[in-house]
């Protein structure tokens, strides 16, 4: 996620290939050094869907189709609309 | 002869001075236009006014491919998202004795579904401080599935990184009963499948 700009696919790749894989493993840290969370969505038990947040690359199921990189939370400023 | 050579050479000014105005004119508002342009800077390049637009068009297609199908609905109809709350209990759920209502760009709010209770505003933001499109907000769907993200993720996390206030610091309380109150409504007429249920794309 992107301000201003919406979602962006930082890279694409098949975690079964070495080279694709180290690919995704570099834009996985790449993102993380710059101070994004990382999270993944999941179907929980029940059906419900939920997100994941993960802190290593090794920490991504196997098989999640994707990772969404978002700014790091922070506390709203309270003396201002926005939050 | 004094007098005539005078008269002429005024005559002759004011023709020259008439000939020469409007091309002194033109040069002098190119001079301002080259000069406004000088301190206002060069135009940005590739500005597109639409962006914003696409932006969120984007943030609800990904936003709709992460939650519910029902969840989706509720945000399309109301604008806004309910979370069940879990810290503590051992599964999320209608059962829940909290949740949570995410609105773009606001606080989140929470609340007692069984009484209607108005808990707290947590005020939480997402910002990117490297702005490299212009703009350090996400796209409203982006705001709201990063906070749904990081609620159902790990809720203790982000509740600890919000501003905790009590109810209406930032939200009408009355805006947040009527919206509960559609809420409620809007899970009726999906039940019953009743007519007249808002659907807006």
């Amino acid at each position: 996620m992107k301000p201003g700009h919406g979602e962006i696919v930082l890279a694409e790749g098949d975690v079964e290939i070495p080279e694709q894989e180290r690919e995704l493993i570099e834009a996985f840290r790449r993102e993380l050094d710059s101070g994004m969370w990382a999270a993944v969505p999941l179907a929980a038990p029940g059906g419900r869907r939920q997100a994941e947040l993960v802190r290593s690359f090794e920490d991504v199921p196997r098989d999640a189709e994707r990772v969404i990189f978002f700014p790091r939370a922070a506390g709203g400023a309270p003396a201002t609309d926005a939050s | 002869m004094v007098l005539a050579l005078g008269t002429a050479g005024v005559v002759l000014v004011v023709l020259v001075w008439e000939l020469m105005r409007p091309t002194l004119a033109r040069g002098l508002a190119s001079a301002r236009a080259g000069w406004a342009a000088r301190v206002r800077g060069p135009e940005p390049v590739g500005y597109d006014p639409g962006r914003e637009r696409r932006a969120e068009q984007r943030a609800r297609a990904l936003l709709r491919s992460c939650v519910d199908e029902q969840d989706w609905a509720m945000y399309r109809d109301l604008g806004l998202l309910r979370v069940w709350g879990g810290i503590g209990e051992r599964g999320r759920g209608s059962d829940a004795s909290y949740a949570y209502l995410i609105y773009p760009h606001k606080p989140i709010v929470a609340y007692v579904p069984a009484t209607g209770e108005l808990l707290n505003e947590y005020c939480v933001e997402f910002p990117d401080h490297s702005r490299p499109f212009g703009s350090a907000r996400l796209p409203d769907s982006d705001d709201v599935l990063a906070k749904w993200m990081a609620l159902t993720a790990d809720e203790r996390r982000l509740i600890g990184e919000a501003n905790m206030h009590l109810p209406g610091r930032q939200i009408d309380p009355e805006r947040i009963r009527r919206d509960l109150a559609r809420v409620e409504r809007w899970e009726r007429e999906q039940a019953g499948g009743a007519p007249g249920s808002v659907r807006a794309a």
